[in-house]
């Protein structure tokens, strides 16, 4: 029987133990930040031991980062979070992103535009959402930090396999439709836990389509499918993409040719099977407190079916029945790991050229790495931004997660392109709404939210049409 | 790594799913750069009233839990968040052992690191369990894989590998170092052209 894309990951990199029992896998590249590191290099320092490959282990700075004015970090307690790394990293000899670098950015911005996140490669990073990097064939997942305090001392992480799932999407998103309502929609179809246990690859014609960005966006949000691991077979885009970057390859020739055996054999059988037709996805935007609670922009909020929605429906001050149109949103946030790319950019400063954001209402846009930064003013988005009304700030996670000073205020409604609308996420008390870049930068014009497949709002989106 | 074999303690329910790791400990405790003193802030924003007096609406603050050291959970538990925070103030609060339908995965491997046994069970069961008066005392015979309430036996299921490493509180890295020689091969194999 064929094996899957996930399989020959696995198999790859197996050193010891045996089948059906936890393995010991080899890690060729390890990503790091301020927050999930200080403990684990503690436990180094403590130990005796060294870093044991310092060439693979990768840091940035982006959770604690200030995005207004990234020198000046008020916050003490922030501040010494992120010395230690940087004292670390030059203790251990750990090359790192600094604050204010060219290649400065939230952690699984700069794998990809380094060239360091490749197709066959493990990666791991004390972070859920490394599952980013598996869009290029990598198998790529988050850890603790004991783990990552193992991986730095052996370069290696012990793992339980865990089982297949197949995500196959076909047909053509339509216009207005992005790959974070493909990701919105399936956990709202099938949960916040439908992944746990499984390695999931997304596969099909639509995924073939997408472009590299696209489909960093989908595995970023594996996770809150429950998925420690998702990933998509390389492909042609996946070789144009890394070629001229600064890690990639040497002899891509031969890397290519290495990578082309990767993707899934013809007679390979996922354990799970998911089915998900694009062509019939709208807008996604979440209600609730998880991402699972998500419906079309066009619906009415569902009936309360537990105790879970009853608490949710309470913390967001909305009831069932009430529609997204009802919501008077008093922030929008255009950033993180999940659509802080270049392309997420273009998508949002089409939507809004010429148009003002709604008086009342705090909009800022966060690119995800400074070469996303500097290449969006190039091309003249930070001008159609600040015409609009929206801040434009220094990279980093910023209102992601408001671990820095961006916060949303409590009892505020945000239009958010994040991942995560959990309780207190964005700030205490913030009532996070998680939807793509474009249906977030029209939510600013109008202070709540529309449905952009309709109206002037159109002809904005070039994308897909 | 405190070793865990036996363990006799109180329970207390929160039956709630999807309990994500920002539930359990806020980012903004995360800034820290130690492992201990994390306890204070578990469920921090369901734990304390506004003025930082404790809620005394919430479960873990009322006086017939405050000895629980075995928590009943909904499923999911621990979804979300790599933080390894969550179970540093799990522990550090003084729970030994979490019950749920079941578990965000890398929560469950960080959980196995610290000490804290994480055990799935039925929904039923997890549900029988959260009745049971506050103070029962419930026995967890890790070495067995039961957990032995007035209910009765219920037996789970747990990996060997992770099992072995909790009972004998045994250190990973020494385990893994061990296999060196095995890392030094495996890294001699790897194609140069994929190395750069
Ligand atoms: S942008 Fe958000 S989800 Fe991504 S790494 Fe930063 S905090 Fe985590």
């Amino acid at each position: 029987m064929g094996k899957t894309l996930f399989d020959k990951l696995w198999e790859r990199h197996v050193i010891a133990g045996k089948e059906g029992e936890p393995q010991l896998l080899y890690v060729d590249l390890h990503l790091i930040h301020e927050v999930t590191s200080p403990q684990a290099f503690e436990g180094l320092r403590e130990a005796g031991r060294s870093v044991r490959c310092p060439e693979r282990t990768f840091a940035t700075m982006d959770h604690n980062v200030p995005t207004k004015d990234i020198f000046h970090i008020t916050d003490l307690i922030a501040k010494k979070q992120m010395e230690a790394l940087r004292d670390n990293c030059a203790e251990f000899q750990v090359t790192l992103c600094d604050n204010g670098s060219d290649r400065q950015g939230i952690v699984h911005m700069v794998g990809p535009e380094t060239g360091l996140t490749q197709p066959g490669k493990v990666i791991v990073c004390g972070d859920s959402h490394t599952a980013t990097h598996g869009a290029f064939g990598a198998l790529a997942f988050g850890i603790g930090t004991s783990e990552v305090e193992h991986v730095f001392a052996t370069q290696t992480i012990w793992q339980s396999k865990p089982k297949n799932m197949g995500v196959h999407i076909h047909g053509k998103v339509a216009k207005g439709v992005y790959a974070k309502d493909i990701i919105l929609a399936l956990i709202a179809n099938y949960g916040v836990d439908f992944g746990v246990g499984y390695a999931v690859e997304f596969f099909g014609e639509t995924i073939s389509q997408l472009s590299m960005e696209e489909r960093m966006s989908i595995c970023n949000m594996a996770i809150e499918g429950g998925a420690k691991m998702g990933m998509m077979a390389p492909d042609q885009k996946t070789y144009d993409y890394l070629y001229g970057r600064e890690y990639a390859p040497e002899n891509m020739g031969a890397a290519i040719e290495n990578w082309r055996t990767l993707p899934t054999d013809e007679d390979a059988v996922y354990d799970q099977m998911i089915e998900l037709n694009a062509e019939e996805l709208v807008p996604y935007v979440t209600w609730g407190t998880n991402p699972e609670m998500g419906i079309p922009v066009t619906a009415a909020f569902p009936k309360s079916k537990d105790l879970n929605d009853e608490r949710a429906y309470q913390y967001m001050g909305l009831a069932p029945g009430n529609k997204f149109s009802d919501i008077e949103l008093g922030y929008v946030f255009i950033g993180s790991c999940t659509n802080g790319r270049l392309s997420d950019l273009e998508e949002a400063a089409r939507m809004i050229k010429g148009k003002k954001v709604k008086a009342g209402i705090t909009a800022m846009v966060v690119p995800g790495s400074r070469p996303v930064r500097k290449a969006a003013e190039r091309a003249g988005l930070d001008k159609i931004f600040e015409a609009a009304g929206f801040e434009w700030r220094e990279p980093g996670c910023s209102m992601c997660l408001g671990m820095n000073p961006d916060q949303v205020p409590e009892g505020v409604h945000c239009a958010s392109t994040s991942n995560r609308n959990f309780e207190g996420r964005q700030g205490k008390g913030a009532r996070t709404h998680l939807c793509s870049p474009a249906m977030a930068a029209a939510a600013a014009v109008t202070g709540t939210f529309v449905d952009i497949r309709e109206g002037e709002w159109l002809n904005g989106s070039l994308k897909n049409s | 790594m405190e070793a865990l074999k036996i363990h006799k303690g109180k329970t207390v329910p929160l039956l709630n799913n999807n309990i994500d790791t920002d539930q359990i400990i806020p980012k903004a405790f995360l800034k820290r750069i130690e492992k201990t003193g994390f306890g204070e802030f578990l469920f921090d924003e369901w734990r304390y009233l506004p003025d930082r007096s404790l809620n005394p609406e919430f479960i873990l603050n009322q006086p017939e839990y405050s000895e629980a050291t075995i928590l009943i959970a909904g499923d999911n538990f621990g979804c979300g968040s790599s933080r390894e925070h969550a179970a540093w103030a799990l522990t550090d609060y003084r729970f030994k052992v979490v019950i749920a339908g079941s578990f965000g995965d890398i929560f469950y491997m960080n959980a196995t690191k610290n000490g804290l046994l994480p055990i799935v069970l039925q929904p039923e069961e997890c549900h029988a369990l959260a009745g049971l008066p506050a103070a029962e005392q419930v026995t967890i015979d890790l070495p067995n894989q039961q957990v032995i309430s007035s209910l009765g036996y219920y037996y789970f299921e747990i990996d060997p590998t992770w099992k072995e490493k909790l009972v004998n509180g045994l250190d990973d890295i020494d385990l893994t170092l061990a296999l060196a020689d095995k890392i030094r091969e495996y890294e001699s194999k790897i194609p140069q052209y994929l190395i750069k």
